[in-house]
């Protein structure tokens, strides 16, 4: 149990501390060595390099060079990272054999290690973070402790001005502040839907109840996202915190967070805030000596998308199946065990703290006319940086894809963005330049949702993209409603027949129609969104979907039923390589002869074009 | 019975099981609890064994039907141990977009299985899973949960080399 003075005391203490972490003029002679535990660091053996850094000081004796564990830095591309502090040396694709060089190298002689450093797009050597490209357009807020803090240590968060937004709300405001607050600063939901946050505080704040609950929405489903996972891994006491002013705000005592079992290291980090806060006294009885009650518990979840749909999720919390309810009634008024319940997500959490601490207007100065904040992408794909990045609301896609991605790798072209994972849509080259808002992105036929971006190239099919989803949700289907049990099947029993040449240019139209139904006639946003990367894809790829219904043709190799790979002899020299590469012996012809595919024998590997060096093999 | 009971398990509990003893001591007996502690049953077992599902219904006074609609609902619960070599490939997007469809494909026609299926010497079973969270490495794929990453078809042809020739 901590008092409130006592709080704020480690908070100016362990500040000074910590003040090397984020000024690189910090007046000390001590160093910081900070190692991501992200989960895609954790993968390739960050904990073994933390050790083996702890392990070398010790022989060595240095005494002054702490290692830390933090949350992601964002570039998940060039790890496991390691960042030195104050003087914010950037060390990329780190092993654990490479410590002793580090230390030796920079910590005992005072020379960066350069083979280490971490190199931009265009090749130049990387010196600090800052520097990188891939941080110069971003705008941290959700992530702004991420990389910065080690989240299992209640005292760095506090000395970033953690719970001091808790305070100021206990102390200082009521609910109805909170609420005018977050109102004004224009926050909406960012778990996809983007409804105003304020409101549905308002909305569940005024239903009165003799018990009302705070639910965190941390079940991420969408394939290729992994926003709100490195939020909890990075900042967990952010969420926790924003939790505990929603209860206060609209009146609830009980708060559950349900993660997806298969993000151990979040659920592990954030048990350990709780613990942690407990212990402090920031979480249970009488809350910074006021008579304000809270505790927060944790609810695994097991593995089904639909899961991520609010009212399936509540149905999960009381152990069932995760089947959506008919809505209305909404949670706010009829949610967990028919309480009020109020359900945000995890980013939307993590905004929450900053705007109470740096007040409404100065969020509603960042962003768009409607769209106020920032919001975390997780760049994925065909992208040359692939990481999590955060941007201003308004950014357009050309400057996340080439300014901060880094482009398309292999010198291919761009051919479409995916956003909003399974539930949104393709967004073409043409439409490059779209502003990233809630309403751009609903005009051009995809939508926010929870900020996975996906860069694909020119050598994807689009059918196969479409196709994919699709496998997806019909995996994922709750069975609940006709529409989206059996209609989502019988979309993607067309797409296959497209896809294996079997297709006939009516199915297109089928497949139209049956999409509108399923929208129009789902009970939840699982269904009525399923049928989206469908008629995003129709929409922009119309004559892809042509080319594999009536031509029978598939452009890229990923159709093998429809795809035919030939040789240029305009092109081709005869060199043989691509004779010598092929697995199956299909390519015929004899010295400097010009090579012949033979069809019958060919799988359509295309191992024959990655080895042709004249470029004369295509499809 | 007893010996039931050893087989239905596969450990050397012989009827008496500890963990179950220890888990409903941990929990309260209601019925909100029925996730959580699947959950534990999997994570210990590898799969939802029968006497725990009964053990469960008993304890937290839900039908035997009501648990193996839920076990069956979510993907995470298996009703069948896993053998030796869980092989599972990342099917999220990113990994997809990188081609894991194709190190897929080669598992499958490397063990002559699909997705979900057991080999008949009971060596390896493979699954699709959707994002490990390693989007930064992909394509990915894990053995027994251990990542590896930047995966091609060729890594997966010598990490399947490596597995069968271990014993």
């Amino acid at each position: 149990m901590k008092t409130l003075e006592q709080i704020n005391q480690i908070r100016e203490e362990k500040r000074r501390e910590l003040d090397l972490r984020v000024n690189t003029k910090a007046d000390t002679r001590e160093k910081h060595i900070l190692v991501c535990h992200g989960t895609g660091c954790t993968s390739s053996k960050s904990p073994e390099i933390l050790e083996n850094f702890r392990k070398i000081l010790k022989e060595k004796n240095i005494d002054n060079v702490r290692v830390i564990m933090t949350g992601c830095f964002g570039l998940c591309a060039k790890g496991p990272i390691v960042i030195i502090r104050p003087e914010d040396t950037f060390y990329s694709n780190v092993t654990p054999e490479d410590c002793e060089e580090i230390i030796q190298k920079h910590i005992i002689e005072g020379n960066r290690v350069e083979r280490l450093l971490c190199k931009d797009i265009d090749g130049s050597i990387v010196n600090s973070l800052d520097e990188l490209n891939f941080y110069k357009k971003q705008k941290r807020i959700a992530l702004k402790n991420c990389g910065v803090i080690n989240p299992e240590e209640i005292d760095e968060y506090i000395a970033f001005d953690g719970y001091k937004a808790l305070e100021k709300v206990l102390k200082e405001m009521i609910p109805e502040d909170v609420i005018e607050v977050l109102k004004v600063s224009g926050l909406r939901g960012r778990g996809g839907a983007g409804f105003p946050t304020g409101k549905k505080w308002e909305i569940t704040k005024g239903y009165s109840a003799d018990q009302k609950y705070v639910v965190c929405n941390a079940d991420e489903g969408d394939p290729g996202a992994f926003m709100d996972r490195s939020i909890l891994e990075g900042d967990p006491h952010s969420v926790l915190e924003s939790m505990i002013i929603a209860g206060f705000t609209i009146g609830a005592n009980k708060g559950y967070i349900y993660v997806r079992a298969e993000y151990p290291i979040a659920v592990k980090r954030f048990q350990i805030a709780i613990d942690q806060a407990k212990e402090y006294g920031i979480l249970g009885k009488n809350i910074f000596g006021t008579d304000f009650d809270f505790d927060v518990e944790i609810r695994l979840g097991a593995g089904a998308f639909v899961c991520g749909e609010e009212t399936a999720l509540l149905e999960s919390i009381e152990g069932k199946r995760g089947q959506p309810r008919v809505k209305p009634p909404y949670p706010a008024e009829c949610g967990l065990w028919g309480k009020p319940t109020l359900i945000n997500n995890v980013e939307t959490f993590a905004n929450i703290t900053r705007i109470i601490l740096n007040g409404a207007e100065w969020y509603a100065s960042i962003g768009t006319q409607n769209s106020k904040g920032t919001k975390v992408f997780a760049l994925g794909g065909n992208v040359n940086n692939i990481g999590l990045v955060e941007v201003p609301m308004g950014t357009t896609l050309r400057e996340i894809v080439f300014d901060i991605g880094g482009g398309v790798p292999n010198n291919r072209e761009f051919k479409a963005a995916q956003t909003g994972g399974p539930s949104g849509g393709c967004i073409p080259a043409e439409h490059l330049d779209t502003p990233i808002d809630y309403e751009s992105l609903k005009a051009i036929g995809s939508m926010m949702g929870s900020g996975g971006l996906i860069v694909m190239d020119d050598t994807k099919c689009m059918v196969c993209l479409a196709k994919f989803y699709l496998e997806f949700t019909v995996s994922e289907s709750c069975g609940k409603c006709t529409p989206c049990r059996i209609g989502t099947k019988r979309m993607l029993e067309i797409l296959e027949r497209l896809c294996s040449g079997e297709g006939t240019e009516f199915d297109i139209y089928r497949l139209e129609k049956l999409a509108a139904n399923i929208q129009k006639a789902s009970i939840c946003g699982l269904g009525q969104s399923a049928p989206n990367p469908v008629i995003s894809t129709l929409k922009y790829f119309r004559e892809e979907f042509r080319q594999h219904a009536i031509q029978k043709e598939c452009k890229t190799l990923e159709c093998k039923a429809l795809s035919k790979i030939t040789i240029n002899p305009e092109k081709c020299k005869g060199c043989g390589l691509c004779q010598k590469h092929c697995p199956v012996n299909a390519i015929e012809g004899e010295g400097r002869d010009k090579r012949v595919i033979n069809q019958d024998k060919c799988i359509k590997c295309g191992t024959c074009l990655a080895s042709c060096p004249f470029h004369a093999i295509g499809n | 019975m007893e010996d039931e009971k050893q087989k239905c398990c596969q450990c050397n509990c012989g009827g008496k099981d500890e963990f179950l003893e220890k888990l409903c001591e941990k929990y309260q007996p209601v019925k909100d609890n029925l996730i959580q502690m699947l959950n534990e049953v999997q994570e210990h077992y590898g799969y939802v064994p029968k006497h725990a599902q009964k053990a469960l219904s008993d304890f937290l006074n839900v039908p035997m039907a009501e648990i193996y609609g839920v076990i069956t609902f979510y993907s995470r619960f298996t009703l069948k141990p896993k053998e030796k070599y869980n092989i599972a490939v990342c099917l999220g997007t990113a990994c997809y977009v990188k081609g894991s469809q194709k190190i897929m494909d080669r598992l499958k026609e490397r063990l002559k299985i699909e997705s979900g299926e057991t080999t008949p010497d009971g060596k390896f079973s493979i699954e699709e899973t959707r994002c490990v969270g390693a989007c930064g490495l992909a394509p990915v794929f894990t053995v027994n949960g251990e990542v590896y990453g930047k995966a091609t078809v060729q890594k997966m042809d010598q990490v399947l080399d490596e597995l069968s020739a271990k014993e």
